[in-house]
């Protein structure tokens, strides 16, 4: 069998989720000889159109960005959304969220009460644009239209989820393509994980956390270093929403804020139901 | 033909004409376009173009709550989380009045020491060194030389897992909350983080003769191209300032206090960069290793110390070139410091106490010298601790103009050499400043139009 020939692409991230894949120090050596990188940007000089799977990092922001992922999935055979801004959108999402103050100094920035409808969000995004580049805002170097994940433009393949994509997943995936099968992922809360690991429920601590309703695989690093589940790997396949709502609420969190938790890594779930994308 | 200092735009060089548009420059972290056309010996256009996709984070700031800023923050780059993370708690601390044990501040130095190395270690042995070797990348240098990249896979690797040990994950940092941690590594992890670090030492001398040996293989006018600018980095009067201090400038040798940056960091924009571009002095300052051994070079310790000897680094330098010999010194700086700061915590022991936070209305500024130079994150909060403003200068940002204003240096200088040349040689100086562009918007492609 051909060695598969890998590219590496970055859209609007932290290209974290690309060092994740350096990060692999004590396997990299080993998965080379097995592969041919052809594109990646961020460690080598090769450019290529000729390739078979495009890990594809980052969300999708503007018109010019639709265009080049079109042509990767036009060129590959398999395409992955490779972290968290590709899977959901992931922090970048957060921008169609930002509805304007309702009164000067107050906290209710970016806390609509139900997602904002497609002509609001693009009202947020603009918003966006003017904070940051105050009244030359409009430039077109500054175009930005509201995030989407790379599934919202492509078919996507397969997904590694997190923020960043756990490096677990991304060898169990490139082990996988390697033996021509499917890569098989946690689909189950972090919750079981997190009782597995025998860790403290944050609750219990007088914390909250969103590993009722997050997607496992990532070994849950936050809640066994004493933090919570920010929900960084999108929901779990038919989340029990309902139940996460009452138990945020019981600890005394007002809807604002449950709704702040959830948007920081899964707006995209709000804006899917209300926008059927 | 020859040039011996500044050059102005619409110099004529005789008989040149360049089109160099190189697009996305590689090896860098982030989108950035070089682009020069020169038309019978005019220079028509010269630019630094950042091109990464802006994400806006100084609004996406607004509404958040305060145990969220530092999440958030680091989520700005994932080359420097650490940096972003450490500097977000320190302007939140700053804003809620909190301060640190010297045990938590000992933590904070170490997980600082690790990022500093990984990130070094990244830069020059996987991004600059194949240039030595006119190499596409790390994984051609591996057949030729697997030793030594070996060897900087274990020096990379050694950053990270003191990272993933005092903050929970280096990328991206999950431990650090104002005042304090949200939990501290066992003293078995302790040993065991000890015992690979101690037994690094063969590694780092290894890494020092390599990185030495292969500066004489890049091209001369490169390592020798020298432009007279101003460093701004951040000083201590107690160490080495890397986590904390005040603002230094060697144009004019005054220290300005942190929270009043914005007297001498003036940001601009430029219609060809989604990137904010920063100037104080001049058109330009740098920012990063050099700037910070331009100004603080007494304080490092004896073995950076010895390194800069052998290496004949003696500041102030004005070569930009010599960026990566400053990273190369720190790198032996930064481990000597974190293998004495772990031998020190485990010897007098730690224990982990959950920091009580009461948020409060107010200011706070935190700055930290990211690996590639100055970083601030300055944030404003009500009452609830939800944050009502964000301001963040990030050291690619504030190394732009720098980087074009070399590009008007040395591009005279090497006009009548080849196109590629010309556009290779373009790609090393920007390498040189370790661009981290998706934090600066917010760079790389070279493109000779």
């Amino acid at each position: 069998m051909a060695k598969p020939r890998l590219a590496f692409f970055s859209f609007a991230s932290c290209e974290g989720c690309q060092l994740q894949f350096l990060n692999l120090e004590d396997e990299i050596l080993d998965i080379v000889p097995h592969v041919d990188i052809v594109e990646f940007r961020e460690a080598i000089d090769n450019h290529s159109d000729n390739y078979d799977v495009a890990f594809v990092e980052g969300s999708i922001t503007r018109p010019a960005d639709e265009t080049k992922l079109r042509h990767i999935r036009d060129n590959a055979k398999v395409l992955i959304a490779f972290g968290a801004c590709a899977t959901t959108g992931g922090v970048n999402r957060l921008k169609n969220f930002l509805a304007p103050e309702r009164q000067e100094k107050t906290s209710t920035v970016q806390n609509p009460q139900s997602a904002p409808s497609q002509a609001q969000i693009i009202e947020y995004v603009d918003r966006a644009r003017k904070i940051v580049y105050g009244d030359q805002w409009n430039l077109p170097v500054f175009d930005s239209y509201p995030t989407r994940a790379v599934g919202d433009v492509v078919k996507v393949n397969y997904k590694l989820e997190g923020c960043p994509a756990s490096k677990k997943e991304i060898l169990e995936l490139v082990k996988a393509l390697l033996q021509g099968r499917a890569p098989r992922f946690a689909r189950y809360p972090v919750c079981v994980d997190c009782k597995l690991a025998e860790n403290v429920c944050l609750f219990h601590k007088g914390q909250f956390c969103l590993g009722v309703v997050t997607r496992a695989g990532c070994d849950q690093p936050c809640p066994s270093f004493g933090n919570r589940c920010i929900g960084c790997r999108g929901l779990v396949d038919d989340p029990n929403k309902n139940a996460a709502w009452d138990i945020l609420t019981e600890f005394g969190l007002k809807p604002e804020d449950i709704l702040r938790e959830f948007r920081l890594f899964q707006a995209y779930a709000e804006e899917a139901q209300t926008m059927k994308i | 033909m020859t040039n011996d200092g500044m050059t102005e735009f619409g110099e004529t060089y005789p008989m040149s004409t360049v089109n160099i548009h190189v697009h996305e420059v590689t090896r860098v972290e982030g989108h950035g376009d070089i682009v020069l056309n020169v038309k019978d010996g005019t220079i028509e256009e010269l630019k630094w173009a950042v091109t990464e996709a802006p994400r806006f984070f100084e609004a996406l700031f607004r509404g958040r709550h305060w145990t969220d800023a530092s999440l958030l923050a680091s989520r700005i780059c994932g080359i420097c989380a650490v940096a972003h993370a450490s500097t977000s708690v320190r302007a939140t601390e700053e804003a809620f009045g909190l301060t640190l044990s010297d045990q938590d501040f000992a933590f904070r130095t170490l997980n600082y020491h690790g990022e500093m190395l990984e990130s070094h270690v990244l830069h020059l042995m996987f991004l600059v060194a194949p240039d030595a070797f006119s190499a596409p990348s790390v994984l051609t240098v591996a057949a030729s030389h697997p030793e030594a990249v070996k060897m900087a896979l274990r020096l990379k690797k050694m950053g990270n897992l003191i990272s993933d040990a005092v903050c929970g994950r280096k990328l991206h940092p999950i431990g650090m909350i104002p005042g304090g941690f949200t939990a501290l590594p066992s003293p078995k992890k302790m040993r065991e983080v000890k015992a690979y670090v101690d037994a690094r030492e063969s590694d780092i001398k290894m890494m020092v003769d390599i990185v030495a040996s292969v500066v004489p293989l890049f091209p001369e006018y490169l390592v020798a191209f020298e432009r007279e600018t101003e460093f701004i980095s951040l000083t201590h009067p107690d160490e080495f300032a890397l986590y904390r201090g005040d603002i230094k400038s060697t144009d004019t040798q005054k220290v300005t206090d942190h929270r009043q940056y914005k007297d001498i960091i003036k940001e601009r924009i430029v219609p060809y960069s989604t990137s904010k571009w920063t100037s104080s002095q001049r058109s330009s300052y740098a920012v990063g290793s050099l700037a910070r051994l331009n100004n603080n070079f007494d304080q490092l310790n004896a073995e950076g110390k010895a390194v800069a000897a052998a290496v004949g680094f003696k500041p102030v330098i004005h070569k930009p070139f010599f960026n990566n010999v400053a990273q190369l010194i720190e790198t032996v700086h930064c481990y000597y410091e974190a293998k004495r700061l772990i031998d020190r915590l485990l010897d007098t022991g730690w224990k982990h106490e959950m920091p009580q936070v009461k948020p409060r209305a107010g200011r706070g500024v935190g700055v930290c010298e990211a690996p590639r130079g100055l970083l601030i994150h300055d944030y404003t909060y009500d009452d609830n601790g939800i944050l009502l403003e964000a301001n963040c200068i990030v050291p690619t940002t504030e190394n732009h103009g720098s980087i074009e204003d070399d590009f008007r240096g040395l591009v005279p200088q090497i006009i009548n050499k080849p196109q590629p040349e010309i556009a290779h040689a373009l790609e090393m100086l920007v390498r040189t400043y370790d661009p981290c562009i998706s934090c600066s918007v917010h760079a790389i492609k070279v493109r000779f139009v």
